[in-house]
């Protein structure tokens, strides 16, 4: 019996310091983890929600709730920068999908002279970054802008044609990988049934194809969101900027008295994108996956 | 381009695309014809703004792309261009022509006082010379506004005439003047009451620096004005003869001659402010290399860079493949919500995220002095090497959750009989992360660690919203100690504003293409895409 009740007492023990080494350190990790990445959000929120638009009133986190600073929002050209970012983005992620899935089409379903040199130069092109050649961008567009001025500099209409320019060699490769997934017997088949290749296009393949187009598109609208330099390049004027390039400029002057908008600012515009992104994990993991990078 | 598809002939010609006729219902057609319309009527009024503004290069392109456009969208046998024209002619405009152009530009002078051509920078050298001619009348003059644009409006002899900068003096009808013969009321204009030239600086500024030009010809001068009320010919002493290639001005007598490196130079060495583009062929990379003031910094630059880039990929990559192992047991409770927890900084966008930690580096009021290190007075964005911790430490934050999620998911597809048949042979849980876990884990994530490294390597947005290069270095090059290649080409080409480079900006642009160039060769290899395509 007291051997047993030994045994007992020594088996409890270890099970437990078992249970710690292989598992239980584990929460304690994770607990420092999560205080890593989620610390800085917690603060943005509490920023936003403070009284004081300062950076010096940080003492406490929530020690007072107000909304003044979104309210203060009102009063700036915020609310044409969102609707800036909106338009610029939604612009240049449509643009690019219908323009890189019409060729991954091509490539993927026709065989013509040119087609493998065509993909091998696509593939080329875009390992050169379009940022990099911000010089020869603003000098294009300085240039265009004497003929049309709704191509030249502070357009946003150019930016998106920039962003259009670097959208097809990113995405076709993406996008011809899962064109060449649908099997062409469903194209031979739509053919002998007598429809055209515009609407074996629009009908038959672009309704199955969706999944890519809304990755491709969600990739396109975030890279042209997050996108600093060409904005800042091309857009001059207040009422033409992007949040990127409006809100810099909240923290690069004073930073000190701009703080609460800049909180309240990146929370509005964060929520979304947090909101889109992890209900779009799955598809945007896969993405990542195969071939686009954040970081 | 000829189309191979497998259906015969004489089935393709039975089914013609609908958009090619009115068979059936011919909205197809209808469509078709309306955009075709749209895009002929858009680029030829391109084509006419070009010619008119002598803007030969963007001429020729836009009537070749128009021209093509219509042989693919009319013609039969173009179908697999009708679907790939509209993207090409975006990236061939703002990608091939973009890299191409960096190319010309790093081979010439170009940046302030060298743009444009020479007889550009004759008129520019004219105008900077001018002074007042003697024994010029004054005119009466009123500083007008149509929104877009100041102008003056002068009264000469009783006929009203209003230009702007880059609208010649021309005559006006219909204006009204006062009794000291002041225009107040011209058509089309506002005129600015004088009491707004008083009250607003930067409105005076631009009113004295404005002139305009009395005719085309830039010789025959152009009226200035002091007071805003009264204005006159002013004219340029310097005088400019095509055929020798020299101006000569004709009060003290030099002679400016035209040299090859683009400016006007006299016998004793000096020179005219306003220069044109020329070719310099490798100067620009030369100087990046020997020029001391530049040199220094750019080595010292490029070196961080690679650091940078390296440090980065290594750090998240490393942190995000230890979090993935330790939270990939399936017997950890609640290892979904972790997870989501965990890859939160991800989902934020990355510019706020960098503003949002060098509001909490702030020395003085940011919350990392204040709360962790108990109020110390710590220069995290000011001190060359903390500049470089903290850049490391924000872009660690925001890269490990994308290196966890693509562990994990790797993790997740590694076969798990090898695993057991390790574990059976009696490898240690080192041993099997080391020989087993780790080499099947590289090949799916090599290759992203490469395109990872090429993506910071050219990382503006980090750089420039956390420190913008800062601190300086010591010395006129203008950049500083947290710079990477990309934010000092940044600073260097002066498209911000500041004395412009952009033939050095363009060739230190050419060398980071190379690197890349290099890097993505390597990630070619690893991935065998090229095969995937064969």
């Amino acid at each position: 019996m007291s051997a047993q009740n030994a045994l007992a007492q020594r088996k409890a023990p270890t099970r437990r310091s078992r249970w710690w080494g292989e598992l239980g350190w584990k929460y304690p990790v994770a607990a420092v983890i999560i205080f890593y990445s989620v610390f800085p959000l917690v603060y943005v929120l509490s920023a936003a929600l403070s009284d004081s638009g300062t950076l010096s009133s940080g003492a406490a986190l929530f020690s007072d709730i107000s909304f003044a600073n979104f309210a203060a929002l009102g009063d700036t050209s915020y609310w044409s920068w969102v609707a800036n970012t909106l338009i610029v983005g939604g612009a240049s992620s449509f643009g690019a999908v219908i323009m890189g899935a019409a060729a991954a089409y091509a490539f993927s379903r026709f065989r013509f002279t040119g087609r493998r040199p065509g993909l091998t130069s696509l593939l080329i092109i875009q390992m050169f970054p379009q940022t990099v050649a911000f010089i020869a961008v603003f000098l294009l567009l300085t240039a265009l802008g004497n003929v049309a001025p709704a191509l030249g500099i502070n357009s946003k209409i150019a930016l998106i044609c920039v962003y259009l320019g670097g959208a097809l060699g990113a995405n076709t490769f993406l996008m011809y990988g899962f064109f060449n997934s649908i099997p062409v017997e469903i194209d031979e088949a739509a053919k002998i049934d007598g429809a055209t290749h515009s609407q074996i296009y629009w009908q038959l393949i672009m309704p199955l194809v969706t999944p890519i187009l809304a990755v491709v598109g969600l990739l396109a609208f975030i890279s042209a969101f997050g996108d600093f330099i060409l904005a800042r390049i091309v857009l001059v004027s207040e009422d033409q900027w992007t949040l990127a390039v409006g809100m810099y400029q909240w923290v690069s002057n004073q930073l000190t008295s701009n703080w609460g908008l800049f909180a309240a600012g990146a929370v509005i515009a964060a929520i979304p994108v947090l909101v889109l992104f992890l209900s779009l994990q799955r598809f945007i993991v896969g993405g990542l996956s195969s071939g686009s990078v954040k970081g | 381009m000829t189309v191979e598809t497998g259906a015969p002939r004489q089935e393709r010609d039975l089914r013609e695309s609908h958009a090619r006729g009115w068979r059936g219902v011919g909205w197809g057609f209808v469509a078709k014809l309306l955009m075709m319309a749209l895009v002929n009527a858009l680029g030829l009024s391109i084509i006419f703004a070009a010619l008119n503004v002598e803007a030969w290069g963007i001429l020729v392109a836009s009537t070749a792309l128009l021209i093509a456009a219509d042989v693919i969208y009319f013609m039969r046998r173009t179908l697999p261009l009708k679907y790939i024209f509209p993207g090409l002619v975006f990236l061939l405009v703002f990608q091939v022509f973009v890299l191409g152009y960096t190319g010309y530009v790093a081979f010439t002078n170009y940046g302030t006082g060298h743009a444009g051509s020479m007889q550009q920078a004759v008129d520019a050298a004219l105008i900077q010379d001018e002074q007042r001619v003697e024994d010029s009348p004054t005119y009466p003059l009123a500083v007008v506004d149509n929104g877009d644009e100041i102008g003056f409006a002068i009264n000469a002899d009783g006929e009203v005439s209003v230009g702007t900068e880059t609208q010649p003096l021309e005559p006006v009808g219909g204006a009204v003047v006062d009794d000291a013969g002041t225009p107040v009321e011209v058509e089309g204009w506002e005129i600015v009451p004088r009491s707004a030239l008083f009250t607003d600086q930067d409105l005076q500024n631009q009113v004295v620096a404005l002139r305009v030009p009395v005719s085309d010809d830039a010789e025959s001068g152009s009226i200035r004005t002091r007071d805003g009320s009264s204005g006159a010919i002013y004219n340029s002493t310097l005088e400019w003869d095509p055929d020798a290639r020299t101006l000569t001005d004709t009060e003290t007598g030099t002679v400016y001659e035209a040299t090859d490196t683009g400016n006007f130079v006299a016998a004793d060495g000096s020179s005219l402010p306003a220069g044109w583009v020329v070719t310099v062929g490798f100067d620009n990379f030369v100087d990046a290399v020997t020029d001391t003031a530049l040199s220094g910094p750019l080595l010292k630059v490029t070196l961080w860079t690679f650091a940078f880039a390296i440090l980065t990929v290594l750090t998240s990559f490393g942190l995000g493949l230890l979090f993935a192992i330790i939270y990939n047991d399936p017997r950890i409770r609640a290892r979904r919500s972790l997870r989501t927890l965990f890859i939160l900084p991800y989902a934020f966008p990355a510019f706020m995220s960098a503003l949002l930690w060098r509001g909490m580096f702030n020395r003085e009021f940011g919350i990392i002095n204040d709360w962790f290190f108990f109020g110390a007075d710590i220069n995290w964005l000011g001190d060359p090497l903390l500049a470089k911790v903290v850049i490391l430490w924000v872009n660690l934050w925001l890269s490990y959750p994308y290196w966890f999620l693509v562990c994990t998911g790797a993790l997740q597809a590694l076969p798990s009989e090898t695993m057991e048949a390790a574990r059976i042979d009696g490898a240690g849980r080192w041993r099997q992360f080391r020989s087993i876990t780790l080499p099947l884990l590289m090949v799916s994530t090599a290759p992203l660690a490469i395109a990872s490294f090429a993506f910071n390597f050219n990382n503006f947005t980090i750089i420039y919203m956390l420190t913008e290069g800062g601190p300086p270095f010591p010395g006129t090059s203008g950049l500083g100690s947290s710079d990477i290649l990309i934010s000092a080409i940044y600073s260097i080409s002066g498209v911000d504003g500041g004395v412009a480079n952009y033939g050095l900006a363009s060739a230190l642009s050419i060398v980071v293409f190379i690197v890349v160039g290099i890097i993505s060769a390597i990630a070619f290899r690893q991935t065998r895409k090229l095969e995937e395509i064969q």
